[in-house]
C-alpha cells in the first residue's frame, strides 16, 4: 500500500513542534482517517476534535498545507502526497494541544447578540404563515455548522487580534439570519456597528471562500448588514425620521 | 484524597443533543431552579446535529386525513407492538406542539403551498409527516435549541465526561468526570440526573454513530442499578454507505427514498416488490408507477416497497448482497435520478431536496447523485433499547434518575420509524426536564460519598499507572466481533462465541494502559470508554440470544419468524447483587380498550 506523510503539529504552549508520521493510504481515505489511523498505530494521545466524519458537525477544522479546512471532507488524493501534508491547528484561536484549539470565545459572542423575537402569531392556533421564497434566503445562512474557518480565516481576528471588538463573519452570519428571519422583530443593528465591529470587515471575501457550507458570506450576510448599519446611521433621512417618529 | 472542583445544581443534564438541550431548557423554566448540562462534545455537535430526514408529527399539513391516532397505531405497528404504549400515544399526541414550539423559537422548517410547515413521506407513516429542512433537519433542530437555550439561564460544561453516577443510598444525586481539555476532575452534586446521552452505534464496526455513542448512560444507569430494556433491539439502517472504505457506514438518508429513490440490484432488478410482510400487505403499491404516484402526493396510492420498515428494508438488501446479486463493493444500488424520466428538472429538485447528500457524494465518494446510483447497504444506526423509564415522568428504575431521548428505551419497540427519534427527543425532552424539577424540588438535601468520588477518581486514572495494551485495539476486536456475531443476523452459536469474547475482552480492557497526561487525550478517554462499551455490547448480547424469534430489528436465522412465545415481554437487564447482569423477561405495557380500538381502526 502507498505510503503518505503527515507533519503534523503536536505538543502544548511553547513546547510544541511539527512532528512527521508516515502511515497507509488507501482509496477514499480523507485527512481525518489519516489522523485516526496515525492514533491507532503510533501516536495514541494525539488530539483532535470530530463528530460526524461526513462535514455536518463542524468539529474537525484544522489546517491542510495551510489552508482552512474540515479534515473529514479533505480528500488525500486532491493533496500532493509526494511530499509531507501539513496539519495545523485554526491559527485565530488559543491553542490547547495538538491539532485542538480554545474555540469558546465564539460561544460567548453568540451569547452577546439578542435571541430571536418573534412577532405575533398569524393564526389563532398560535403558528405563522411565511412562503418558502421568504424563508429561502435565511435558510442559507442556517446552514451555518459553527466550523469557524471563516473566523480562523479572517484578517481582522487572524492577523490584527481584534477578538473583543469584532464578532467575525460566523457572527455576521448569524445575526443576519436573525435580522432577515420573516418573523423576527428585534433590532441587532447598533450592536453589530458596537461591539461587532462590522467597520472592520473591508470585504476580502477571504471567508466565503473557505465556508464548507458555501454559504455567500460577504455578499448575502454583510454586506446587506453594512449596508442596514449605514442607512440606520448615517443616512440623514433616516436620522430625521427617527427624530420625528421617535423609533 | 484526589483533587476536584464541585458545582451544585437542582437539575443535571447529561447529554446536549435534542434530548438533553430540551430538558434543560424545561427544567430552567422554572423559577429559581439552577439547571447544569454537560456533554462530551462542544455545544451543537451532539449527535442530534446529523440527522437529516425530519422529526415526525400528525400536523397534518400536507394530507388532512392525518392525526395522532393514525401515527400511534403507525408506531405501534412499526414497534411491532413491544413499545410501551403510554409513551406511544404521548408522543403521538404532543409532538404537534413540540414541532410548533421550535417554530416559535426561531426555526425555519420548509414550507407548504400556503405557508406552513412542510411534511414528507417515511418509511411505515402512512401520510406525509415529517417536518424538515431539506435533508439537514438535525442541524436545523439543535441550533435552534441551543440558541435559544443559552439564554435560559442554564450553566454549561462543554467538553466534560461523567464516568460515575454518585448515590446517597437509594437515590442518584450527582455525578463524577472530568473535563477533556485538562482533565481535571468534577463532581456535579444535584437533586435530580437526566440521561440523556444517546446511543450505542460505536460496538460495531459499520456504524453511521461518531465517536461519543459509546453507550455511556446505558452503562451509567445499568450500574447505579437501573434496568434497561430491549437491548436486543438494534436498528441496522438499510443504506449506508459501502464506497470507498473510509466512508464505509455513514447514512444515506431515507429521505432519498421518500423523494421516489428505488433500490436495484445489479441484474437492474427493482426486488422489493418481491417480499412485502403481512403486516403492511394492503398498505404497498401494486407497481413502479402507483409508487411514484404515492411519492408525488396522489392521496390515493400506497407507499413503494422501498418505504417499508427499516428493519425489512435492511434485510432485503443483505439478502440480495448474499445471493450474490449485489453491487461491486457489496451493496446494492439506491437509484434518485431516474426521476428524470418523470420530471423535467430533475437534477435542480433532487439538488434542492437533498443538498447534503448530493455534497456527501460528490465530496466523499466521487458520484453524482443526479446522475448516477449511489452503493449502499446496511449500517448500524440506532439503539431501540435503552433505560427503563416511566412513560409519563421519565424516571428510571431509580428514584432521582431519569432519561430520555435515544438512551431511554421504551417509545420505539421492536423497531423505530424514521423521524420518530428527533420527536423523541422533544416530547420526552420536555417531560424528563419538567419531571426531574418537579422531583428536585421536593427532595431534602443530600450527601455526596466521599469514599465514591475517591473510587470514581481512582478508576479513572487507573490507565495511566498499568502497562498493559493500548485501547484502540481493544476497541476494534470490539467492534469487528459484534458486527459479525451480533450485528443484522444472528444466531445462537454466534452469540454464544460473543459472549465469550466478551469475557475475553472483559480481561483485556481492565489492563489498557496510556502514556501522556491528562490534557486532551483522546487515548485516556478511549480507555475509559471501553467498559460502557462493553456492559452494553454485553447487554444486547444477552437479550439477543434468548429472544429466540425474529422481530423488528432483531433477526435470528435459527428462528426467523415471530413467535407467540415472545410476544409478550419485554426483556429486561438488571444488575445483581454479585455484579454480574441478570435477564428477566417483563410483561409488557398492556394497551388500554381505548387504545386497541385506534389500533383497530388504522388496520
Ligand atoms: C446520520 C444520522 C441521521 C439521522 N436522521 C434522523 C432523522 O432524520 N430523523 C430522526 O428522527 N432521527 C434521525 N436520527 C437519529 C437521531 O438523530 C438520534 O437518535 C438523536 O439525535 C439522538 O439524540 P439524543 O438527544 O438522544 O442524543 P445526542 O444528540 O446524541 O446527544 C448525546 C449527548 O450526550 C453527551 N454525552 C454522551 N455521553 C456522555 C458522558 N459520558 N458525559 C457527558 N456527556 C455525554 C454527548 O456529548 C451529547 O451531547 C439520525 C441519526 C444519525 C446518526
Ligand atoms: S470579508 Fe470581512 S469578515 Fe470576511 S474575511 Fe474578509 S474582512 Fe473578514
Ligand atoms: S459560516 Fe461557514 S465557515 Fe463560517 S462557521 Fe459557518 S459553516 Fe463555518
Ligand atoms: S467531523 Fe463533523 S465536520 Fe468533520
Amino acid at each position: 500500500m502507498p505510503q503518505a506523510t503527515f507533519r503534523i503539529w503536536t505538543g502544548a504552549g511553547d513546547d510544541a513542534v511539527f512532528k512527521d508520521f508516515a502511515t497507509d493510504v488507501s482509496e477514499g481515505m480523507v485527512v481525518l482517517d489519516a489522523i485516526h489511523q496515525i492514533q491507532a498505530e503510533s501516536a495514541p494521545t494525539l488530539a483532535c476534535r470530530w463528530n460526524c466524519k461526513a462535514g455536518k458537525c463542524g468539529s474537525c477544522s484544522a489546517e491542510v498545507n495551510g489552508k482552512p479546512r474540515l479534515m473529514c471532507m479533505t480528500r488525500l488524493d486532491t493533496l500532493d502526497l509526494s511530499v509531507p501534508v501539513t496539519v495545523e491547528p485554526m491559527k485565530s484561536f488559543p491553542h490547547v494541544r495538538d491539532l485542538v484549539t480554545d474555540v469558546s470565545w465564539n460561544f460567548r459572542v453568540k451569547k452577546s447578540i439578542k435571541p430571536f423575537k418573534p412577532r405575533k402569531p398569524d393564526a389563532p392556533d398560535g403558528t405563522w404563515r411565511m412562503q418558502q421564497a421568504d424563508v429561502d434566503r435565511v435558510q442559507e445562512f442556517r446552514k451555518c455548522i459553527e466550523c469557524f474557518l471563516c473566523q480562523d480565516v479572517c484578517h481582522v481576528l487572524r492577523d490584527h487580534h481584534k477578538h473583543p471588538e469584532f464578532a467575525g463573519p460566523r457572527h455576521f452570519v448569524y445575526t443576519a439570519a436573525l435580522e432577515m428571519h420573516p418573523l423576527d422583530t428585534e433590532d441587532r443593528l447598533s450592536h453589530m456597528k458596537n461591539e461587532g465591529g462590522i467597520g472592520y470587515c473591508n470585504i476580502t471575501k477571504c471567508c466565503t471562500k473557505v465556508c464548507p457550507e458555501h454559504i455567500t458570506i460577504t455578499d448575502n450576510a454583510i454586506i446587506p448588514l453594512k449596508e442596514r448599519v449605514v442607512d440606520e446611521y448615517y443616512d440623514p433621512l433616516t436620522r430625521l425620521f427617527k427624530v420625528f417618529t421617535g423609533k | 484524597m484526589s483533587d476536584y472542583q464541585t458545582h451544585e445544581h437542582d437539575v443535571l443534564v447529561i447529554g446536549a443533543g435534542g434530548a438533553g438541550l430540551r430538558a434543560a431548557i424545561e427544567a430552567a423554566s422554572v423559577k429559581g431552579l439552577s439547571v447544569g448540562l454537560v456533554c462530551k462534545s462542544l455545544l451543537g455537535k451532539a449527535h442530534t446535529v446529523m440527522a437529516e430526514g425530519g422529526m415526525a408529527a400528525a400536523m397534518a399539513h400536507v394530507d388532512d386525513r392525518d392525526n395522532w391516532m393514525v401515527h400511534f397505531a403507525d408506531t405501534m405497528r412499526g414497534g411491532q407492538y413491544l413499545n410501551n404504549p403510554v409513551m406511544a400515544e404521548l408522543h403521538a399526541k404532543e409532538a404537534p406542539d413540540r414541532v410548533r414550539e421550535l417554530e416559535a423559537w426561531g426555526a425555519l422548517f420548509d414550507r407548504t403551498r400556503d405557508g406552513r410547515i412542510l411534511q414528507r413521506n417515511f418509511g411505515g407513516h402512512r401520510y406525509p409527516r415529517l417536518a424538515h429542512v431539506g435533508d439537514r433537519t438535525g442541524l436545523e433542530m439543535i441550533r435552534t435549541l441551543q440558541d435559544h437555550g443559552i439564554h435560559q439561564g442554564i450553566e454549561v460544561y462543554m467538553e466534560h465526561t461523567v464516568t460515575t453516577l454518585l448515590k446517597d443510598g437509594d437515590r442518584v444525586v450527582g455525578a463524577f468526570g472530568y473535563d477533556r481539555e485538562r482533565g481535571r476532575f468534577r463532581v456535579f452534586k444535584a437533586k435530580a440526573v437526566v440521561l440523556a446521552t444517546g446511543g450505542i452505534g460505536r460496538a460495531f464496526k459499520i456504524t453511521s454513530n461518531s465517536w461519543e455513542y459509546t453507550g455511556d448512560g446505558h452503562a451509567l444507569a445499568y450500574d447505579a442499578g437501573a434496568d434497561l430494556i430491549d437491548m436486543e433491539f438494534v436498528q441496522f439502517h438499510p443504506t449506508g454507505m459501502v464506497w470507498p472504505p473510509s466512508v464505509r457506514g455513514i447514512l444515506v438518508t431515507e429521505g432519498v427514498r421518500g423523494e421516489g429513490g428505488r433500490l436495484v440490484n445489479k441484474d437492474g432488478k427493482r426486488f422489493m416488490f418481491d417480499d412485502v410482510p403481512d403486516l403492511y400487505k394492503n398498505q404497498v403499491a401494486k407497481d413502479a408507477e402507483e409508487g411514484w404516484r404515492y411519492v408525488t402526493g396522489d392521496k390515493n396510492a400506497n407507499r413503494p416497497p422501498e418505504l417499508l420498515t427499516r428493519d425489512h428494508v435492511a434485510r432485503c438488501i443483505n439478502r440480495e448482497v448474499k445471493a450474490g446479486r449485489g453491487s461491486p463493493h457489496g451493496g446494492v444500488y439506491l437509484d434518485i435520478a431516474w426521476i428524470k424520466e418523470k420530471l423535467p428538472n430533475a437534477q435542480e429538485h433532487i439538488k434542492k431536496k437533498l443538498p447534503s447528500m448530493y455534497h456527501q457524494f460528490k465530496e466523499l465518494a466521487g458520484v453524482d447523485i443526479t446522475t448516477t446510483p449511489m452503493e449502499v447497504g446496511p449500517t448500524t444506526h440506532y439503539v431501540m433499547g435503552g433505560v427503563r423509564v416511566d412513560g409519563v415522568t421519565q424516571m428510571s428504575t431509580v428514584p432521582g434518575l431519569f432519561a430520555a431521548g435515544e438512551c431511554a428505551g421504551g417509545l420505539h419497540g421492536a423497531n423505530r420509524l424514521g423521524g420518530n427519534s428527533l420527536s423523541d427527543l422533544l416530547v420526552f425532552g420536555k417531560r424528563a426536564g419538567e419531571h426531574a424539577a418537579k422531583w428536585a424540588q421536593a427532595q431534602k438535601p443530600s450527601n455526596i460519598n466521599a469514599a465514591q468520588v475517591e473510587l470514581a477518581a481512582k478508576q479513572a486514572l487507573a490507565p495511566f499507572e498499568r502497562s498493559g495494551e493500548n485501547p484502540y485495539q481493544v476497541q476494534l476486536t470490539l467492534q469487528d466481533m459484534m458486527q459479525d456475531k451480533v450485528g443484522i443476523v444472528r444466531t445462537e452459536n454466534d452469540m454464544a462465541a460473543a459472549l465469550d469474547g466478551l469475557a475475553a475482552l472483559k480481561k483485556r480492557a481492565a489492563a489498557v494502559s496510556i502514556d501522556g497526561n491528562r490534557e486532551y487525550n483522546p487515548g485516556w478517554h478511549t480507555c475509559l470508554d471501553l467498559p460502557n462499551l462493553l456492559c452494553v455490547s454485553e447487554a444486547v448480547a444477552r437479550c439477543a440470544l434468548d429472544r429466540r424469534e425474529s422481530r423488528g430489528g432483531h433477526f435470528r436465522e435459527d428462528y426467523p419468524d415471530k413467535s407467540k412465545d415472545f410476544a409478550g415481554h419485554n426483556t429486561v437487564i438488571r444488575k445483581a447483587p454479585d455484579g454480574s447482569m441478570k435477564l428477566l423477561r417483563e410483561p409488557i405495557v398492556p394497551l388500554t380498550d381505548e387504545q386497541k380500538k385506534v389500533i383497530d381502526a388504522n388496520k
